[in-house]
């Protein structure tokens, strides 16, 4: 993992120092709220329904053992006892106050984290493949270049007041675990003809109220290019995106508007002027920052005992199935941590969970954690013989759920029950989903479905990228859900399509069960859900729903 | 005519608040000054407004509340939740606003 | 309005002159962007100092080569959150080498001048009441940099290999 030095160190440090003369002057009244609003949300910090909410960055989705207890700590010191995992993989914490926000920046800073650019309209934390590092087919770990981007946008002079959010995502492999073409640049880690390692850039994808998958401008960019290119991207952003409509104004409207080629344009030129001039870092920093990410020293490890246990314990092979996946090293394994137990709140894990997870990490990974944008956590490092003592561990923590990439390992946003933008909720229809498929036998049955929900248009529960999407709209008071099918964040990434007419809150449940009747009998040899419906399309699904009027 | 009543965020904590007949602010949503003609709206939030000035609550609106046995209740779903806290696995209890609610047993 | 330039109160001289204003004999004048496109040939010939003031829609494209005999150029901040000007700064300093005062007008934030002092901003423009001590020191709040940009400080990436 990377490990601040001095300077980074500092940074944080002053950063903390300057939020808490923000939050200060906020509460002697020097600022506004207006004033303060743009300075708080530059922070992470947001006021939601109940409380002010605050969203930690978990840069790339990596973190160690020391930094969960952590965040186990802030839970239960500042909060109420929980935090919520998000798709940004992030963590946010529901219930903070403004008084204590400093004092849990200052805890942060400690173990080498903070709340920076989580809000805002500036360049987000960068996410990546949870599986990066220990992936097989991986060409490098794109967690390099996310910390190399992580220090370039961080307190960026020029893009903290874009025309909007943005986000960048990178994957080093070529199945895509980081949703790239959903974010405003996905980058993908590319081997050239030469056998040079560079990028594919992918810009303008995005959810919201106008999904869009990301168009590459550029099959191929020198690895040492990385930071002129996305200073010309951003710069030809800032300057040109919109900003006179806030639903018009991410970079996905601007690529759409301008088109592709005439957007890339743009950037080759600026880029042009950039390249030797501009934010390059030199490669005596590249190889510091790739050195932290070196492969840990894995041991020779006997499995014959882990062989064992699969024939001896049906319930941990069936865990193993859908929650371990492999290693690049011999004998190694990932294990995906559920956090979607039947009936709870997608993401949401306890202090004692979090505390629970470090000592695993400690015990059986390397003292490291993944976040994934799932929601789910990833202990990437462990021997195959010790998989069988960690299962029973996270069992006794409600942590061994068999649903990862199933039914019930569901995408859900905070929805109505925490958001302040959200009109529906969402938290309720995943535990009631999560309660029908319940039977982990049917759910294993059905295979590999991703059901994603979002509380409102803004789609933070990744709804249009569902294989099931479900939308929730007000009418007129009353919740009501759209489904969406199809939809995929994968290396195939597609846009669900609207089946048809809303379901009320009480009658959505049954149409999920409805379309996963369909798919079972339509379903041939081993094809999931997504390649029956790409198969036969909308109208088996559209009648058993609608009935064939 | 509608019945209505002020709520808002405190500075300090943001928690749900309510203003009181006392003009005080209250987490409880039944403690709120319930008034039914649009005269009396205004003036219940020009006072709110002066609770901005003193820094004690962000952002005060009028709510639409039944007031049956003369404890309101909101009309709609988003300011239910915003009163009571959220729905679903997560306790609410009204004081629950301190106690660490999820335990794991 | 208080001018803030270098980290101290300065005296502003400057006269912001409408399109359809004489220039005022004797002072230096503001003009907007058309005008000096307009009738550069002849203001050429003043004087006294002219600058320039930009609001956050124009752009540079047509004052690449135009700059000549600027001595000050006005970047307009309409809102806290409209950053445009953050990019139009450093592209002024950056690539077409304006040397002149760089001043920063409208919605600005205290907390906000560090972003502009990075982005090649010399000079500030506060409202009366401003707390100009506080402003000047939330100059230099934050003195790592992780990237370079308009002003001269090297970025952590390079300090850390010296």
């Amino acid at each position: 993992m990377y490990r601040y030095d001095a300077y980074d160190t500092q940074l944080v440090g002053e950063r903390v120092t300057q939020f808490r003369d923000q939050v200060r002057r906020r509460l002697d009244g020097s600022l506004s709220e207006d004033e303060f609003r743009p300075l708080r949300l530059l922070n992470g910090l947001y006021l939601q329904l109940h409380a002010y909410m605050l969203r930690v960055a978990i840069p790339y989705g990596t973190l160690s053992s020391e930094q969960m207890r952590m965040l186990a700590h802030i839970a239960r010191r500042y909060d109420k006892g929980y935090g919520h995992f998000t798709t940004r993989q992030n963590i946010q914490f529901n219930w903070t106050r403004l008084e204590d926000a400093p004092d849990i920046l200052a805890d942060l800073a400690k173990v080498e984290m903070h709340a920076i650019q989580t809000s805002g309209n500036t360049i987000r934390n960068t996410t990546a493949d949870p599986f990066a590092g220990v992936a097989a087919e991986e060409i490098e770990d794109p967690r390099i270049y996310c910390e190399i981007i992580r220090q370039w946008s961080t307190l960026h002079p020029e893009f903290s007041f874009l025309p909007r959010k943005f986000k960048i995502a990178v994957t080093g492999a070529r199945e895509d675990r980081a949703a790239v073409r959903v974010h405003d640049i996905g980058l993908a880690i590319r081997r050239d003809n030469s056998g040079e390692v560079g990028f594919e850039v992918m810009v303008g994808g995005g959810q919201g109220r106008t999904p869009m998958i990301a168009k590459t401008i550029r099959e191929f960019l020198p690895k040492d290019q990385l930071l002129s290119y996305l200073e010309a991207i951003l710069r030809v952003y800032n300057l040109a995106g919109r900003r006179d409509n806030k639903y018009k104004a991410r970079i996905k409207i601007l690529v759409h508007e301008l088109g592709a080629e005439t957007f890339h344009e743009q950037v080759e030129a600026e880029w042009a002027q950039l390249r030797d001039a501009g934010p390059n870092l030199q490669a005596v920093e590249i190889a510091r920052i790739a050195a932290f990410f070196d492969p840990p020293r894995y041991e020779e490890v006997d499995s014959a005992s882990y062989q064992a246990k699969l024939f001896q314990d049906r319930t941990f092979a069936d865990w193993v199935r859908t929650n371990v996946a492999p290693h690049k090293q011999d004998g190694y394994a990932i294990v995906s941590i559920s956090l979607k137990p039947e009936g709870e709140a997608p993401g949401d894990a306890t202090a004692a969970q979090m505390e629970a997870v470090a000592d695993f990490a400690e015990r059986y990974s390397l003292q490291e954690i993944r976040v994934t944008h799932e929601q789910n956590l990833v202990l990437p490092h462990v021997r195959q013989p010790d998989l069988y003592a960690l299962w029973q561990g996270l069992r006794d923590q409600e942590l061994a759920t068999a649903n990862i990439g199933l039914i019930s390992d569901i995408i859900a946003c905070p929805g109505l029950d925490y958001c302040g933008l959200a009109t529906t909720r969402s938290i309720p229809v995943a535990q009631r989903i999560s309660r029908l498929f319940a039977n982990l036998d049917r759910q294993h049955d059905i295979g590999e479905l991703r059901l994603k929900i979002s509380g409102c248009i803004n789609a933070c529960g990744h709804h249009h990228v569902g294989h099931i999407g479900i939308l929730g709209v007000d009418r007129k008071g009353e919740e009501y859900y759209q489904i969406t099918l199809g939809g995929r964040a994968d290396e195939n990434a597609a846009i669900g399509k609207i089946i048809g007419p809303a379901f009320s809150s009480a009658n959505i449940v049954d149409a999920v069960e409805t379309l996963v009747t369909v798919y079972l009998e339509r379903r041939r040899d081993h094809e999931r859900f997504v390649d029956t419906y790409e198969r036969v399309g909308q109208t088996p699904f559209k009648e058993a729903l609608y009935g064939s009027r | 005519m509608k019945t209505q009543a002020v709520t808002a965020n405190l500075l300090v904590d943001g928690r749900v608040a309510f203003l009181t007949w006392e003009g005080d602010w209250s987490e409880k949503v039944e403690d709120s000054h319930v008034v039914t003609s649009n005269e009396e709206a205004e003036w219940l939030l020009d006072s709110a407004q002066r609770a901005v000035s003193a820094q004690v609550v962000i952002d005060p609106y009028l709510i639409e509340v039944s007031d049956s046995n003369g404890s309101a209740w909101p009309l709609s779903r988003r300011e239910q939740i915003r009163a009571a806290g959220p729905t679903g696995t997560i306790d609410t209890a009204p004081d629950g606003l301190t106690a660490g609610l999820k335990q794991v047993a | 309005m208080v001018l803030v330039k270098n980290g101290s109160v300065a005296q502003d001289n400057w006269v912001s002159v409408t399109d359809d204003e004489m220039l005022p004999p004797g002072k230096p004048a503001i003009i907007s962007k058309a005008r000096w496109l307009r009738e550069r040939c002849s203001l050429r010939r003043r004087s006294e100092a002219l600058g320039l003031h930009l609001t956050s829609d124009d752009t540079l494209d047509d004052l690449v080569n135009a700059l000549d005999g600027i001595a000050l150029i006005v970047l307009e901040f309409p809102a806290f959150t409209d950053g445009r000007s953050y990019s139009t700064a450093r592209l002024l300093r950056e690539r077409y080498h304006f040397s002149g005062e760089l001043r920063a007008v409208g919605q600005i934030l205290r907390d906000q001048a560090h972003f502009m002092l990075r982005c090649g901003f010399d000079a500030f423009e506060l409202v009366p009441n401003a707390d100009i001590a506080s402003w000047v020191e939330g100059l230099f709040e934050i003195a790592v940099h992780y990237q370079p940009a308009a002003d001269a400080r090297s970025p952590a990436s390079d300090l850390r290999h010296r």
